[in-house]
């Protein structure tokens, strides 16, 4: 770390770090982006010019100091410059997802009133324009791909390029002025507002300074001895805490180079060919690839899957122990380094993990298979918990104490604390400031001393020190009979088997637990695809006898595990449905994030969970679904509701003695 | 619509140019079978031009008389003012014109990209020997090539699949991958013959935007056969409707939406 920070103490905001890297690291490589199937490459000291010429843009169609300047698009450089260039004249970047329907940008837009937006294509526009009709706050749209937008009415239009070249020609105009506003950025001003996806209720908007935002980049990024020598691919969406931080916050904090990937389609292959060092992804990343090679494993040649059959059962025994530093004989030693040779290197290679050295899952718990799996392959995989709200991390897993069933030790600077309820409460450098205009918000989740609750419920672990997480709090309830509901915990079981995409655990209130299926369409149709089960929809393959057997038994090991947690024995699922339908985000059904909005589902379904308390065999319903262009549609279908055996507590005693 | 030698302006405020190609008086015969009985029309600069009619109109037979592979038995083919005499596909395609097929005609055991790169095989100057040395002028040939070739991959956003051989890719993206490969040869006139057979709904959309935007960015004059008539009205300019190798309207969308012999044609009607 010594190499890279150097100078970098005091440094109170985003623009004085790119201008730090600029002129220390000037031919350093800082962004990449796969485009006409070249990577192309700036270096900080280009960025820093591209960024500047933004700012002088934005000088010119008139941004003060103070405006929101909203950017909608995927993981490119001119986004991540226009953040910063927005941060330069004093306004601040408000990324938002750019999936999202036009009804639930607008109601974002005009929250933070962004006067100006950055969009990164047509669909973005497109969107902004019908926001527009009805709110006339915004001043200015500006464009990255200009493709399909010559019809357009520039009046209050401009490609970002166009606006990048007036700014640079007119500089002698502008430049005082943003030097004077660049000098004018204090510590505790706002850096970037994050609106939260929202399980429940509107999303919220979450202010963080400059301290935030640099005091946990720095502290991240000694906690797992980053440098400048880093690389990381920046996919995930850049509304989203993790991504500002990483692809901004530790980037400029350390001066690695961020790589954008060509399109959302290419990211498997960008992946394989930048070889991050540095790597972030919810476990639903790491199951897809585990998935993958699976199958492709099964499709391979006798040699070649015996191979690897053999040497993963050697890694399994001693990979992780090797990556923990801890004692291994010679011999299991040697095994491993031949085993490298012929099998775990050039599978790593192939994942995109040749260089891998540090990297993190979160959002979600990760199969202990799935964990395990890639960290026997010598991948230092770890786990963290975090919030927007915290400015990401809570808590991380230090290297040589990593677990599948932690989130590990409170991060450095942060304070931990559990309530009487089990709820976790933390403070930090890294806590938020606010919720934009939202003083009620603000004060029930941040307490006069700067504790902030989390909502959700969780132990500190004795002996180790390490913080496990049980379910939202909020989710955490009780069955008829008095004994605890925690749903989470069912559904990570169920949503472990590869099979199995989604949960949703029913039964608060209730004398028993049902449940919501969605099975994982490319595991469960490769499994038709070779047992010659032929089916010619994603609703057919979920009402296929077959499945529902599968699906059936996976329930059914789930309910042992269960039962024997005398705790939580109350919550084995003692009925289910297979939904015609993945939960979506575009339905509402889940926020951006892929995180299952309970009340909502619970609602919209309520015929399908009246039918599983019922006793009925069956259930027909009908489901409104939203297309990806806003358009809305409706399917219909007949659900088979199936009765899953449990093993009652007092049995489970019998058994066990 | 105002009709001039000069051209039109249209709805959405596109400005068409002059005759690019004109079709005068066209009858082709396949032995006794009349394909296509006396038609006359033209393709001005810029537009979308759409030739439908019900199956067995004369639709491809058509297209192939406008790409140059049938010789009409009658009748003129004028192209950029001068009357075109019977030509081989290369020359046609050194005029300009580029075209897909309904029935998709890609190499199917070579990836997208070198499919795509057929296209610009017109571009290419350097013989097999200074290619199979490929240092030099094939090299330099071959990045400025493909190049352009990325343009169109990143235009008709298939980067996933470049490197894929096209014959594990489904088949709207085979379509695709067609209209990349004609696009490659940066037509004038491009020809494209049913884009949308067979695709679903999604993939309409997508093909349509794409047609509109190809137009749109490069200025291409498009010919299209097509008969999903919802999205022939959507996108195209101006129609011809053929019937029975005959042509029974030609106007713009909304014109021929009303003509009574296109609705007897489609609907069907009792000839008593």
């Amino acid at each position: 770390m010594a190499q890279t920070q150097s100078g970098a103490e005091g440094m109170q905001s985003l623009p004085a770090l790119l201008h730090r890297n600029a002129t220390q690291l000037g031919d350093a490589p800082a962004y990449r982006e796969k485009d006409f199937g070249i990577w192309q490459c700036w270096s900080w000291a280009e960025t820093a010019a591209e960024i500047r010429s933004i700012a002088l843009g934005f000088l010119e169609i008139g941004v003060e100091k103070g405006d929101h300047i909203a950017v909608i698009g995927r993981n490119r450089p001119a986004h991540y410059w226009s953040m910063v260039a927005a941060q330069m004249v004093g306004a601040v970047p408000v990324p938002l997802y750019q999936d999202a329907v036009a009804e639930e940008m607008a109601y974002v837009l005009e929250h933070c009133g962004a006067k100006f937006v950055v969009c990164g294509d047509q669909e973005q526009v497109d969107k902004v324009i019908e926001i527009q009709e009805n709110l006339h706050q915004i001043k200015h749209i500006l464009y990255t791909e200009k493709r399909g937008m010559r019809k357009y009415d520039h009046s209050q239009m401009n490609a970002l390029d166009d606006i990048k070249a007036e700014g640079s020609a007119g500089h002698q105009r502008f430049d005082a002025e943003l030097e004077k506003r660049i000098a004018a950025i204090a510590y505790d001003d706002t850096c970037v507002m994050l609106y939260t996806s929202g399980t429940t209720g509107k999303p919220k908007g979450v202010v963080l300074s400059n301290r935030n935002v640099i005091e946990s980049a720095k502290n991240s990024a000694e906690f797992d001895n980053l440098t400048r020598n880093e690389d990381i691919l920046s996919y995930l969406p850049m509304a989203w805490v993790g991504d500002f931080i990483f692809s901004i916050g530790q980037a400029y904090w350390c001066g690695f180079c961020v790589n954008c990937p060509e399109s959302a389609d290419t990211m498997m292959t960008d992946l394989r060919e930048i070889g991050p060092t540095y790597f972030f992804a919810p476990p639903r990343v790491f199951e897809t690839q585990l998935t993958n090679v699976m199958i492709r494993m099964e499709d391979a040649g006798k040699l070649k899957r015996n191979m690897f059959h053999h040497f993963m059962a050697h890694a399994k025994k001693v990979g992780g122990l090797l990556l923990d530093g801890k004692p291994v004989g010679f011999g299991d030693r040697l095994k491993y380094a031949l085993g490298n040779l012929l099998v775990y290197g050039p599978l790593k290679d192939t994942l995109g993990y040749g260089r891998f050295r540090v990297g993190y899952t979160a959002g979600e718990a990760i199969g202990p298979e799935i964990f395990d799996f890639y960290r026997s392959l010598g991948i230092n995989l770890k786990q963290l918990y975090g919030q927007t709200e915290a400015t990401v991390f809570i808590t991380v897993q230090p290297d040589g104490e990593v677990r599948a069933d932690t989130v590990g030790v409170p991060a450095p600077d942060v304070e931990l604390k559990i309530d009487d309820t089990g709820e976790i409460h933390y403070r930090s450098p890294g806590v938020f400031v606010e919720y934009y205009n939202n003083p009620d918000s603000t004060a029930s989740t941040k307490d006069a001393e700067g504790w902030v609750a989390t909502g959700d419920a969780g132990f500190i672990e004795e002996g180790s020190g390490h913080l496990r997480i049980i379910d939202r709090a909020k989710d955490v309830g009780k069955m008829a009979d008095g004994s605890m509901f925690a749903p989470k915990y069912v559904e990570n079981k169920l949503k472990f088997y590869p099979d199995i995409l989604e949960v949703v655990v029913f039964g608060n209130g209730k004398d028993r637990c049902v449940a919501f299926i969605n099975i994982d369409l490319t595991a469960v149709g490769n499994w038709a695809e070779r047992n010659n089960v032929a089916y010619a929809s994603y609703q057919e393959l979920t009402a296929h006898p077959r499945v529902l057997e599968t699906i059936k038994s996976h329930v059914e090991e789930v309910n042992k595990s269960v039962a024997a947690d005398e705790m939580l024995s109350g919550c084995q699922v003692h009925r289910f449905v297979v939904l015609h339908k993945e939960l979506d985000a575009d339905d509402g059904e889940m926020t951006r994030t892929r995180k299952v909005r309970r009340g909502f589902v619970e609602e919209k379904f309520s015929d399908i969970i009246a039918a599983l308390y019922d006793g009925s065999d069956k259930v027909s319903t009908t489901t409104e679904v939203t297309y990806e262009d806003g358009r809305k549609g409706a399917i219909s279908a007949t659900l088979q509701i199936i009765d899953a055996p449990v093993v009652t507590a007092v049995q489970h005693k019998v058994a066990a003695e | 619509m105002l009709d001039s030698a000069e051209g039109y302006v249209t709805e959405d405020g596109r400005k068409i140019g002059g005759v690019v190609m004109e079709m005068k008086n066209i009858t082709l015969r396949f032995g006794g079978v009349v394909a296509i009985k006396d038609i006359s029309f033209d393709i001005r600069e810029g537009e979308i031009r759409a030739i439908i009619g019900p199956n067995g109109a004369g639709k491809s037979s058509m297209l192939n008389v406008i790409s140059g592979f049938y010789v009409p038995q009658e009748g003129e083919v004028w192209f950029h003012g001068s009357k075109r005499p019977p030509m081989r596909p290369y020359e046609v395609a050194q005029q300009g014109i580029a075209r897909t097929f309904q029935n998709i005609a890609l190499f199917e055991g070579m990836s997208v990209l070198d499919n795509v790169m057929t296209g610009r095989l017109g571009y290419m100057k350097t013989n097999i020997f200074q290619q199979a040395l490929w240092k030099g002028k094939a090299e330099a040939e071959e990045v400025e090539n493909r190049e352009a070739v990325e343009k169109i991959i990143d235009f008709l956003e298939i980067q996933h699949i470049r490197k894929t051989p096209v014959s594990r890719l489904p088949y709207g993206l085979k379509k695709r991958v067609e209209l990349a490969r004609a696009l490659a040869a940066e037509p004038r006139l491009l020809l494209l013959d049913e884009p949308m057979a067979g695709m679903n709904v999604e993939e309409k959309e997508d093909m349509s935007r794409f047609i509109l935007d190809v137009n749109d960015e490069f200025g291409t004059t498009i010919a299209l056969i097509e008969h999903d008539m919802g999205v022939v009205m959507d996108l195209s300019d101006r129609v011809v409707v053929m019937d029975y190798g005959r042509k029974i309207g030609d106007g713009t969308p909304h014109e021929v939406r009303n003509n009574q012999e296109v609705i007897d044609a489609y609907l069907g009607v009792s000839h008593d």
